[in-house]
């Protein structure tokens, strides 16, 4: 697509653990999987990072690229920036201040909670409102999924995006330079880690979507977290310091937390990949009416969901919950930028990947193409053939990536008629042999032979 | 034949469960002829009302399209009751839906006045007791 750029995405196949089932394929909203060879195939440039596949396949066969412990190595001041669905993975006994701590004790340095750079968002956002200049529904930014979603299906979305850095960069932003400022620290000696609940938010710090470089240095898989901070985690009643957040940034980890704290009843929380696909629909159709800020988030439940998590959703925002009634009302930290240091530095563009070619004369020649092929198709869906469904197939066939006898329905017809060709053939003797058969049978035979014989 | 692409959808009456989705299926295939975002806006636009409103008020009908290399022509026909006083209709607010349509989200009125708004160019024709003919164009 883009060049001499190449596509980054985060979300990858597991070779040894793919049996080439249509699980995946099914449920991509962008239909960007193909089963080919037995494997399942991602198409890269089609890929946002949503994690659906993740959750789908029964054999665990997709998985995220991330960084590992191993990074923080690198680095001579570590800080720690759990994402707050990272307080709805552990047991209630424990409080935020506790699970801060254990991050301490890991390996970090520093934590800076994100749930606070989500309440610097939360004012920026107000801000803007405040200048009436947004377009209406303004669509959160906060699901780096979601804006690639837009960036491919519903370019005309785009400009009712809001345009500003999400939580984690903002975080990272400041924590990196209170670090430097504090600790004397050249930037190269600061690693900063985004504790991560999804693939997306991997992509977002390896390819930023509006911005040249992340703040972020590496991302690390909210799972694995997990695990080195429950074999440390102990009840620390002086840990509480470490509790910068207020209860609306923390709330951000749950669907409908990011519009609660703009205090704006005219809003509309949407979740889960589906569901996202069908209200962007009905913005496009101009048909979403009283509302000013629509919160989209592609996984089920928001963050709380997020693939790369532990705890089930459902239990983790009841365990959330209780650090949401725990914390005090949010007040902004010390140091904050003003809204318009938050703005993107790069517009985003549309992703033209469902294009059937870049001349109009001749996608218009593959659409036709598409149509008629799709008429010829049995209409099953039933990706035997490794795409999605008839259309994906009829669309790879005008493509060249797939053949009509790819489709196992096509391929059968084609061996019955040729099989019928066959017997045919198979009736006709050679005219040497044919003479014989006449004489005998008086028959067969071409007519004037067979007069012959009579 | 080349260089048009022609479509034909069955618009099934009262049947609000499948409502848009001639309108979805267009829109994706002017996106994979890669159209631009802004004029496929609009026709999807246009399209949509004009579909819901043969769905809604006319006990469904037909739309066929045809896409050119500069325009797609989109024309959406019913056998319903027709519309009696086009002007009325064409105004902001004015609607004959039911109570049941309007808990559906459907009956603002401002179905027509919005593909107006949306079509480059947009004919009507209309007869009671015989149906009406929504003709939209919108050029890229
Ligand atoms: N195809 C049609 N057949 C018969 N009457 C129609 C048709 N289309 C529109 N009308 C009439 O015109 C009126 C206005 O249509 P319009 O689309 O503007 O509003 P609506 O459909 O009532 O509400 P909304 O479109 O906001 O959901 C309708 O209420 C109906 O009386
Ligand atoms: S909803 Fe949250 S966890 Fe899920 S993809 Fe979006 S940002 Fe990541
Ligand atoms: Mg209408």
């Amino acid at each position: 697509m883009c060049g001499v750029k190449t596509y980054f995405h985060s979300v990858t196949l597991d070779e040894e653990k793919c049996r080439g089932c249509t699980n995946c394929i099914k449920k991509c909203p962008t239909e960007a999987i193909r089963v080919r060879k037995g494997k399942a195939r991602i198409i890269n440039e089609r890929c946002i990072d949503c994690g659906e596949c993740l959750r789908v396949c029964p054999y665990h066969a997709k998985k995220a690229i991330t960084d590992s412990f191993d990074m923080l190595q690198s680095f001579k001041y570590r800080i720690a920036l759990p994402a707050p669905s990272f307080y709805g993975q552990f047991k209630s006994g424990f409080s935020r201040g506790d699970i801060l701590k254990a991050l301490l004790k890991i390996g970090f340095d520093e934590v800076y909670e994100v749930a606070r750079g989500a309440e610097i968002v939360t004012a920026a956002t107000k801000k803007l409102f405040e200048t009436e200049k947004l377009k209406k529904p303004v669509i959160s930014s906060a699901c780096p999924a979601v804006v690639r979603l837009i960036q491919v299906r519903f370019p005309s979305l785009i400009d009712n995006l809001l345009k500003l850095e999400a939580p984690m960069e903002v975080a990272a932003a400041i924590s990196r330079q209170k670090a430097a400022l504090a600790h004397h620290l050249a930037d190269d000696e600061i690693g900063v880690f985004f504790i991560s609940p999804c693939a997306a938010k991997v992509t977002s710090v390896k390819a930023p979507f509006a911005k040249e470089k992340s703040h972020v240095d590496g991302v690390l898989p909210m799972q694995d977290v997990f695990l080195k901070v429950i074999a440390v985690l102990e009840n620390d009643p002086e840990a509480c310091t470490l509790e910068q957040a207020g209860f609306e940034g923390i709330r951000w980890a749950s669907s409908g937390g990011e519009s609660l704290a703009l205090g704006n009843d005219r809003y509309l929380a949407v979740d889960g990949i589906h569901n996202v696909l069908t209200i962007l629909e009905s913005i496009e159709n101009d048909r979403l009416e009283e509302v000013d800020f629509v919160e989209v988030l592609a996984c089920y439940g928001g963050c709380l969901g997020g693939p790369l998590t532990v705890e089930n959703a459902f239990v983790a925002k009841t365990r959330l919950k209780k650090h949401i009634d725990q914390a005090r009302k949010s007040d902004l930290p010390t140091v904050v930028p003003s809204h318009d240091e938050l703005l993107w530095t790069l517009d985003i563009e549309h992703r033209p990947v469902m294009k059937l070619d870049d001349d109009l004369d001749k996608a218009m020649k593959k659409l036709e193409a598409l149509e008629t092929i799709n008429d010829s198709l049995p209409g099953l869906d039933c990706g035997a053939c490794g795409a999605p469904n008839c259309r994906a197939l009829a669309e790879d066939i005008v493509r060249g990536m797939a053949h009509e006898t790819d489709c196992i329905f096509v391929l059968r017809e084609k061996i019955r008629a040729l099989a019928a060709e066959m017997m045919e053939l198979e009736a006709k003797m050679p005219p040497v042999l044919d003479r014989e058969k006449t004489n005998g049978t008086g028959k067969t035979g071409i007519g004037g032979d067979a007069s012959d014989g009579g | 034949m080349s260089g048009i692409i022609r479509l034909h959808f069955e618009l099934p009456g009262n049947d609000l469960m499948s409502a848009g989705e001639a309108s979805s299926s267009v829109k994706k295939k002017l996106n994979q002829l890669g159209i631009n975002p802004a004029a496929v806006k609009k026709a999807a636009i246009a399209m949509y009302e004009a579909e819901i409103n043969a769905i809604i008020h006319a006990g469904g009908g037909t739309l066929a399209v045809t896409i050119t290399k500069d325009r797609i022509n989109i024309v959406i026909s019913d056998h319903g009751p027709g519309i009696a006083d086009l002007d009325l209709a064409m105004q902001e607010g004015y609607s004959t839906a039911p109570d049941y349509i309007r808990e559906m989200g459907f009956g603002a009125g401002m179905g027509l006045p919005n593909i107006k708004r949306n079509a480059d160019r947009l004919e009507i024709k209309s007869a009671v007791g015989q149906g009406t003919t929504v003709e939209i164009t919108v050029f890229f």
